[in-house]
């Protein structure tokens, strides 16, 4: 399909784009972390969000989601990004993807719940300090009862708001998913502080018996899911990270536009002008792969894993590298709590680094396509 | 976008192709065969190069989406694309190339007389009549528009000196495009006039340029009181600048596209230059060749989406500048990787990697320089303001 929104598309872009400009500016989330609540995002927001159908956008409607796709999923994160909107839509996103591939009947009842936002699920991925899927440590050990296990997740997105886990795990067998109540005796979730404010945890499971049903697929079978899941969940990080930078860089060639030095208006500087026009010429690049990821994705292309890192490895890259002359164009003030751009900063640099930083991907790609 | 109809096109296009475009022509390593320029001039290389351009020209696909009243294949953009598909798919050279296809034509498309269409389009779509470009000069490089080649008014002919620069084989051609100042009080802009030249004439002379890659496809044009009739004037007397601002963004989009293939990509080549225990030990080459493969990834993938933003009609106007900085850049890191990869070999003075490496620097600076499109970026994409 034309790397071209469709009209339909536009539409829903410029929806979510009003819902979040009216319900979630900016200005809501400062106001969040200011208040230094435990809470990592606003449930009234999240109900908000549920409303317009938006944790249910890969969740079909037989299972009580809107079935918008991943097209629709990545332009309501992108439009998320601009104003820095903190929600577990990632983590229910990807729940969606799991539970719709592998689950069986009685997983796939949890779909209900997490489309109306009302069940949170976390993905348990990482852990170790750096993203490496191939090399799970937490292990589940099969006894006769189930499995039971033992290790340390990082870093879990939503970790410390969420009641369901899906814990990717290493059985005799191979990968493994496992669906894990948080209440389980064992299981220790430690909130953590990030730079972005977003919800994150560490959880560790100390000898945690979860019974054979709690398994997502086979045991061992996992490998398909985890990375399906993972190219989900780097489409939709590039999304994300798309939108953060537009509104970043909208906001810096605003100032450019306004701030006087030497008599007249810093951005009829050459010297800053260049630096402007390559930081659009990335954006406008960027905006293509985001695309094609995600129409990739829709149409369940060959090669939708490939370009999942490539929109991932590219956006984190342009998405750093728009900040960071943000940073720098908007001068002093740039350094300042009291400017948003600061904000940006922080959530592109958590949000590239998540699932695999531009390195990562770029190994990922040269295994993957050259075998170098 | 699939449809029925276009589904149908495709498998007659792929029959036709299978039956017309010749077997020395397909599959051929790139660089290996000349590309035609066609033209009086031009020797071609092979019979089959001349069959080719014959059975294209004949049905119009050498510009698929010109008119088929003026020689055209009348296509639709979608049409267009499938046809280009069936043609990489068989991996045959594209039959022609040449500035009147790329250039001219869209611009006597748009702004050219009914007449100068139909003498000058089909002869191009033939292959018959070469195009060469004047707009440079040696005083008017980037700033284009303070070009003085003069045209004197004499009746119903202009009276042209002067000379051009980087006239692209212009010992080749048969006739020039060419922005002369025909009103030299006028403000700079608004005194040049878009002006179809006879080559032929003789007063017009060609001097070849050696560049630092050696011969060069380049000739500095001289014109000496050459006669050429106002019936040549496209748009407007006067008003060529803007002709040949809506030409500058074919030239560079024919600059910044030609995407690279990723089975040609660098990885490719390093794994047959070093291989893969050879790679293994040079980390930091490595880690080179996977950023500029990446970079390509991207840029194919903008090529492909400025073709369905053009074919959906919301091209931004800028977007060309865009592609042309980034495509270009990246053709330089090619050609850089290229030497580190080849090595020994490609220092060599005949090689073909070194050639490549001295030649291409040429794109940065071609169809406006880099930091031309980059002011066209700040002030027309992002409306900074002037200094």
């Amino acid at each position: 399909m034309a790397l071209v929104l469709t009209e339909e598309e536009s539409i829903l872009a410029d929806a979510a784009r009003s819902f979040f400009a009216r319900s979630a500016p900016v200005s809501a989330f400062r106001a969040l972390r200011d208040s230094g609540a435990a809470e990592r995002y606003s449930p009234a927001l999240w109900a908000e969000m549920a409303g317009m159908g938006f944790p249910g956008a890969l969740i079909p409607e037989s299972h009580g989601g809107t079935g918008f796709g991943y097209v629709a999923a990545g332009l309501i994160a992108q439009e998320a990004g601009r104003t820095l909107v903190a929600s577990p839509l990632l983590s229910s996103a990807l729940a969606a993807e799991i539970l719709l591939r592998d689950g069986d009947a009685d997983q796939q009842a949890l779909l209900p719940g997490v489309a109306d936002g009302s069940r949170l699920i976390a993905f348990a991925i990482d852990d170790a300090i750096r993203h490496d899927p191939d090399r799970l440590s937490v292990g589940a050990f099969a006894d006769d009862a189930g499995f039971i296990l033992d290790g340390v997740k990082r870093l879990v997105v939503d970790g410390s708001a969420a009641r369901t886990l899906i814990v990717a795990a290493t059985s005799q067998a191979g990968p493994t998913l496992l669906l894990v109540n948080v209440e389980t005796p064992g299981v220790s979730v430690e909130p953590l502080r990030l730079i972005d404010n977003r919800d994150a945890a560490d959880i560790s499971f100390s000898g945690v018996q979860v019974k054979a049903s709690a398994v997502i697929g086979r045991p061992g079978g996992a490998s398909a899911a985890i990375d399906r899941a993972l190219d989900v969940g780097r489409a939709l990080l590039s999304a994300e990270l798309l939108g953060c930078a537009d509104e970043a860089f909208d906001r810096t060639v605003a100032y450019l536009k306004e701030r006087e030095q030497f008599g007249v208006k810093i951005g009829s500087f050459q010297a800053l002008q260049h630096r402007a026009a390559r930081l659009h010429m990335a954006l406008e690049l960027a905006r293509g792969v985001v695309l094609k990821a995600l129409r990739a994705l829709d149409a369940g292309d060959e090669d939708a894993s490939l370009i999942a890192s490539v929109a991932k490895a590219a956006l984190a890259q342009t998405a750093r590298r728009v900040l960071d002359e943000a940073v720098q164009l908007h001068g002093g003030i740039g350094v300042t709590d009291d400017l948003d751009i600061g904000l940006f900063l922080k959530r592109v640099r958590t949000a590239g680094d998540l699932f695999g930083d531009d390195a990562f991907q770029k190994d990922r790609l040269a295994r993957l396509a050259w075998k170098i | 976008m699939t449809s029925a109809p276009l589904e149908a096109f495709r498998a007659e296009t792929r029959a036709w192709l299978e039956a017309s475009a010749p077997e020395a022509l397909r599959n051929r390593p790139d660089g290996e065969l000349l590309p035609c320029r066609g033209g009086r001039k031009w020797v071609f290389q092979s019979q089959a190069q001349r069959l080719w351009l014959e059975r294209m020209g004949e049905k119009g696909w050498t510009a698929p989406e010109w008119p088929k009243a003026y020689g055209g294949g009348g296509l639709t953009p979608e049409e267009a694309q499938v046809l280009r598909e069936e043609m990489q798919r068989i991996k045959v050279a594209p039959p022609l190339e040449s500035l009147g296809i790329w250039m001219l034509g869209p611009a006597l498309l748009r702004y050219g007389t009914e007449e100068q269409k139909r003498t000058h389009l089909p002869p191009i779509v033939r292959g018959e009549i070469a195009w060469a470009q004047g707009y440079s000069e040696p005083g008017a490089g980037s700033d284009l528009a303070s070009l003085q080649t003069r045209a004197i008014d004499d009746g119903d002919h202009f009276i042209v000196n002067g000379s051009k620069i980087w006239t692209s084989f212009g010992d080749q051609s048969d006739w020039i495009f060419a922005l002369v100042r025909s009103e030299p009080e006028a403000p700079k802009h608004l005194g040049i006039t878009f002006l179809l030249i006879d080559m032929t004439d003789p007063g017009v002379s060609t001097r070849p340029i050696k560049l630092i890659a050696g011969d060069s496809p380049f000739t500095q044009t001289f014109f000496d009181n050459v006669r050429a009739p106002k019936a040549n004037i496209v748009g407007e007397r006067g008003r060529g600048w803007d002709v040949a601002k809506y030409l500058l963004q074919f030239e560079r989009q024919m600059i910044g596209s030609s995407p690279t293939a990723r089975k040609e990509g660098v990885a490719n080549l390093a794994l047959q230059t070093l291989g893969r225990e050879g790679l293994a030990r040079e980390q930091a080459l490595r880690a080179d060749i996977l950023q500029f493969e990446l970079d390509a990834w991207v840029q194919a993938i903008a090529l492909e989406r400025s073709r369905d933003l053009a074919a959906a009609g919301t091209l931004p106007a800028t977007l060309s500048s865009l592609l042309k900085v980034s495509g270009s850049e990246l053709k330089k890191r090619r050609v850089e990787l290229t030497m580190s990869l080849v090595g020994a070999d490609a220092l060599d003075a005949e090689s073909r990697q070194a050639f490549d490496w001295l030649y291409w620097p040429a794109s940065t600076i071609a169809g406006g320089s880099n930091e031309i499109q980059l002011n066209v970026l700040a002030k027309r994409a992002l409306g900074l303001p002037g200094a």
